[in-house]
């Protein structure tokens, strides 16, 4: 076979390989490789298929576990949730082409991620989405969120998989790279679960679901690299979802799994044949041979450069055991999809592909994965941000500030968005949207086992930014904190980093910083990573995003009848709050929306302190001590109060001390490892914090229509509402 | 009571349905695949909810061609009991067993939460198990669900007892707000002449289970079997 006469290292360099990556290239194959391959090549050595740039530092994250069943490597993470059950969970970015294409590139980034959950084995319960657009004011952003809501909505609601939670955030670091970041959960039988390493030399590797077209080709490698200004001309490299075939999908692979068929199973995800057909043969140690005249495909005339390439959604390559073809091709007729035998698995280690009656490419499997580029990238560590002393700062109404927070694009309610989300459908959704976690049964309804799992991303960009150790802690920090408010066994997490462009040290600098406050804080709460995507050059001429390694957090609840929520519930409940209040105001939400500065550094992550009294709060809930719980992040004390007060219809009457503390320090500090708890029995809660040496304190007390601050006035809780609500659906209104 | 739950390449509430029927009537209803030439022998057919065919053509339209619908459309001449959920409604608006169409919202967005209905006319094998004005509160979530018929429908509807639903407040009363997709004098859910058929755009079987927050569907299926047995 000869290699391409015009491939080039200029040619190579426009799909994204640079000149000693292209030279390795000639080196593996011994000649120059034709296009075919070397499109194939710079697809599987892209970071975003390699992870190139982050790998050895990903590495260093804890990933092990009692329950952990698989972690990451595969399509999904795998926990074991106990009575034979597993959940299967992965989050991943679809930022590049949904800020290109809006709708599109948002639902196939639902759609992808759904396909890495149930190639698994499970099917997928839930899904949850952390949405980052820029400035509220920036001309496009208005379109860009409209576009990513019914986008999200338009695949998920008609899969028929709830979306049942998430995050939404605003800040001006995004205007030119916008995160969709969306996580699926799935449940599975734990000794039921299906894995991607090829086996068997002669099985046959079969096609199935949809047809193959020219959308989406090179999308990978778009998503490797940094937008210029005509963005808007990479249009055709995203591809298009296509949910009523994803749903036909879902069901026929759940169907063929409940037999013994499957060998191997991987979706096509980013580079398509390409990436599922050698991460297949790479991971079983084989080669693989494919005869590209019989894919399935939707056009005439497409080369085998494009159908290696093709991002085209709702995709799957599986491999059958001998004698099971028949069965299969039965169960995808029945449910409408394409199914075709389109090669074998080879003891050769080769990737062969055939076409035309000619070989169309042919190179070795294992280089191709495993001398794939690894960079340790040059990086450097931002200086630390001098504090903030509350007492330099203004005094202010603090009721008018809390008005003015809980109207905020930041904290103001999301409502707008996940009412366009069904997140009833599959009827689990114990907890909706809204709250500090989900909470989906995931015991089969009418059973007499009431098991659920609590569901919640987060992420701090602005602490990352200023200090991406303790950004990085504290966002695991956060979405333990916020599992536990549930009333949950925090079990693992997934993560999505997404950061601007790692060639650039400071930004490298950003990543291994998040990378090692994330370490401390899993191993600190035994809390390991299971599964997760980087997404890498999230900069627009040079602009980079603010740091957001963003957790998807799942815990478990043995009994859902006993989770909590943050609504207040009843007049006479005491407040507790829970945790140690020093007033740290920099790098915080009242900082930023009320002083209109961004500086200082992030509050401190004390995690001993953090695990004692998530412990303390977890136990109280299972005990029945709690009616309603709420982690404080965002926006302090009061926030957290008045979002209590609005979810249940409730006022109450707060008296706070603040002692030595500026008023406004102890009532919007962001210190860590804070909740605040209702309880009708305040006197065994504070008890049991005091036998465990956790801070905690009665601050108030659960009635009337009011949030009165004494000394400071009241506001009722209609009008805390009405600010909180108002914002979101006010700002798309806009023409 | 012997159900039989009609599924659609598409569908995809078939199991809230299936669960909610399990729970009032202690067994799981058969299930039916829309390629099959006839229905077993039943005492209530139900459509459920989802996105039959993707509804990439008009709601329900393609659907309402699926080789079961003949059989269907037969069962529903002789009276057979029919329930039609959200895709379900549509469904039988495009097969002509009900009148009338779903248009999209009128913020023509997909809306999910819980919405208040009042029962019209509780003289109905479907609606036995409420009082007559009775207020409920169920979840909706449909991205078409804005019904409209011409005005003489709608009179003979009205006229006929044969609207089963209309969106209200919590107090049961009608406003612009309550009615948040814009339906046409704010119907929720209608009859057949007969009464025995029933399609409605919001889902009485997501509010069948007290963990799930809300238990006012139940009285529809129990109402159901009861009539039915």
């Amino acid at each position: 076979m000869t290699g391409g006469s015009n491939v080039t290292p200029a040619l190579a360099a426009e799909l994204g390989l640079t000149g000693e990556e292209f030279e390795r290239a000639v080196a593996i194959l011994g000649r120059t490789p034709n296009l075919t391959e070397l499109g194939i090549f710079s697809a599987m050595w892209s970071e975003h298929c390699s992870y190139k740039s982050s790998k050895i530092w990903l590495k260093t994250l804890p990933t092990t576990g009692p329950r952990v069943i698989c972690g990451p490597g595969e399509n999904a993470g795998v926990v074991d949730i106990g009575d034979g059950d597993a959940v299967v969970f992965k989050i991943e970015s679809h930022n590049h082409p949904s800020f290109i294409e809006p709708y599109q590139g948002a639902a196939t980034g639902v759609g992808g991620i759904l396909r890495d959950v149930f190639t698994m084995g499970a099917r997928p319960i839930a899904i949850l989405d952390s949405l980052r657009f820029g400035s509220p004011d920036h001309p496009r952003t208005r379109h860009l969120v409209s576009g990513v809501v019914s986008g999200i909505g338009g695949y998920g609601n008609c899969v028929g998989v709830p979306t049942v939670g998430g995050e939404c955030e605003f800040h001006p670091s995004y205007d030119g790279n916008i995160l969709v970041n969306a996580m699926c959960v799935g449940l599975a039988r734990a000794d039921r679960i299906f894995y991607s390493a090829a086996a068997g030399p002669g099985n046959l590797v079969i096609y199935v679901g949809a047809k193959t077209g020219r959308d989406g080709i090179h999308g990978a490698t778009m998503a490797s690299a940094e937008f210029s200004a005509d963005a808007g001309a990479k249009r055709p490299t995203v591809q298009v979802g296509d949910p009523f075939t994803e749903k036909l999908l879902i069901e026929a692979c759940l169907e063929l799994m409940e037999g013994d068929a499957i060998v191997a199973i991987q979706d096509m995800g980013a580079a398509g044949l390409t990436s599922s057909s050698v991460e297949m043969a790479g991971k079983g140690g084989l080669g693989i041979e494919l005869d590209l005249d019989r894919v399935p495909v939707r056009e005439t005339g497409m080369s085998a450069y494009e159908i290696m390439l093709s991002e085209s959604q709702e995709r799957m390559l599986m491999i059958l055991r001998p004698g099971s073809e028949r069965d299969a091709r039965r169960i995808f007729e029945k449910w409408e999809l394409d199914f075709a035998v389109i090669g074998r698995v080879t003891e050769t280690g080769r990737l062969v592909l055939r076409m035309n009656g000619e070989i169309a490419a042919e190179i070795p499997v294992a280089p191709l994965v495993t001398a794939a580029p690894l960079y340790e990238r040059p990086w450097r560590r931002r200086a630390p941000e001098p504090e903030v002393d509350p007492a330099s700062l203004p005094e202010r109404d603090p009721l008018d500030c809390l008005r003015r927070l809980l109207a905020s694009a930041t904290l103001a309610s999301k409502r707008w968005i996940w009412e366009q989300y069904d997140h009833l459908v599959m009827g689990n959704t114990v907890r909706r949207p809204g709250a500090d976690a989900a909470v989906v049964r995931v015991s089969a309804p009418g059973n007499t086992i009431f098991k659920a799992l609590a569901l919640a991303t987060d992420c701090t960009p602005r602490y990352c930014r200023a200090d991406p150790v303790r950004g990085g802690a504290q966002a695991v920090a956060e979405s333990w904190r916020n599992l536990t408010a549930a009333g949950a066994e925090p079990l693992a997490l997934t993560d999505n980093m997404n950061f601007g462009n790692p060639e650039r040290p400071e930004i490298m600098g950003e990543f291994v910083g998040a990378i090692e406050g994330m370490r401390e804080a899993c191993v600190a709460l035994a809390y390991p990573v299971v599964s997760g995507n980087v997404s890498l050059y999230n900069e627009t001429n040079g602009s980079a995003i603010l740091p957001t390694p963003v957790i998807g957090g799942v815990g478990l609840i043995v009994d859902a009848r006993g989770a909590v929520d943050l609504a207040l519930k009843h007049d006479g409940d005491a407040l507790i709050l829970i945790g140690e209040t020093c007033g740290h105001l920099g790098c915080t939400l009242y900082l930023r929306e009320i002083e209109g500065s961004e500086a200082g550094p992030p509050p401190m992550v004390d995690l001993t302190a953090e695990r004692r009294n998530g412990d303390l709060v977890r136990a109280e809930i299972r005990a029945g001590h709690i009616t309603a719980c709420h982690d404080l992040s965002d926006g302090g004390l009061l926030a957290a109060i008045a979002e209590m007060a609005i979810a249940g219809g409730r006022g109450l009457v707060l008296d706070p001390f603040s002692g030595a503390l500026p008023r406004n320090a102890f009532l919007f500090g962001e210190d860590q490892a804070r909740y605040v708890v209702e309880t009708a029995v305040p006197d065994a809660v504070l008890g049991a914090a005091r036998a465990a040496g956790v801070p905690a304190r009665v601050i108030g007390v659960v009635g009337g229509g009011a949030l009165t601050l004494t000394g400071a006035g009241a506001i009722s809780v209609d009008a805390l509402k009405a600010a909180n609500e108002a914002w979101l659906p006010g700002y798309m209104a806009q023409a | 009571m012997k159900a039989v739950v009609v599924i659609f390449p598409g569908s995809n509430r078939e199991r809230d349905l299936c669960a909610a029927l399990a729970r009032v009537t202690g067994h799981e209803p058969v299930r039916v695949w829309h390629r099959d030439a006839s229905l077993p022998e039943a005492d209530l057919i139900v459509l459920p909810g989802g996105f039959a065919y993707g509804d990439y053509l008009r709601c329900g339209a393609m659907a309402a061609h699926s080789p079961i619908m003949h059989d269907v459309r037969r069962r529903a001449a002789d009276g057979v009991p029919m329930l039609g959920i959200c895709n379900g409604f549509q469904i039988l608006t495009e097969a002509g067993i009900l009148p009338g169409a779903l248009l999209p919202n009128r913020s023509l967005r997909f809306t999910c939460r819980d919405i208040h209905l009042r029962v019209e006319n509780n003289q109905t094998i479907f609606t036995c198990g409420y009082e007559a004005g009775q207020t409920i509160r169920v979840p909706v979530a449909h991205h078409d669900g804005n019904y409209t018929a011409d005005p003489d429908t709608l009179d003979r509807l009205e006229d006929g007892g044969l609207v089963a639903f209309r969106y209200c407040g919590p107090d049961g009363g009608l406003s612009e707000a309550a009615n948040f997709n814009g339906s046409a004098r704010a119907i929720a859910g209608i009859f057949n002449d007969t009464r025995t058929v029933l399609g409605l755009m919001p889902h009485p079987e997501n509010a069948t289970d007290p963990l799930l927050g809300s238990t006012d569907g139940r009285a529809l299926f129990a109402g159901l079997v009861g009539a039915l047995q």
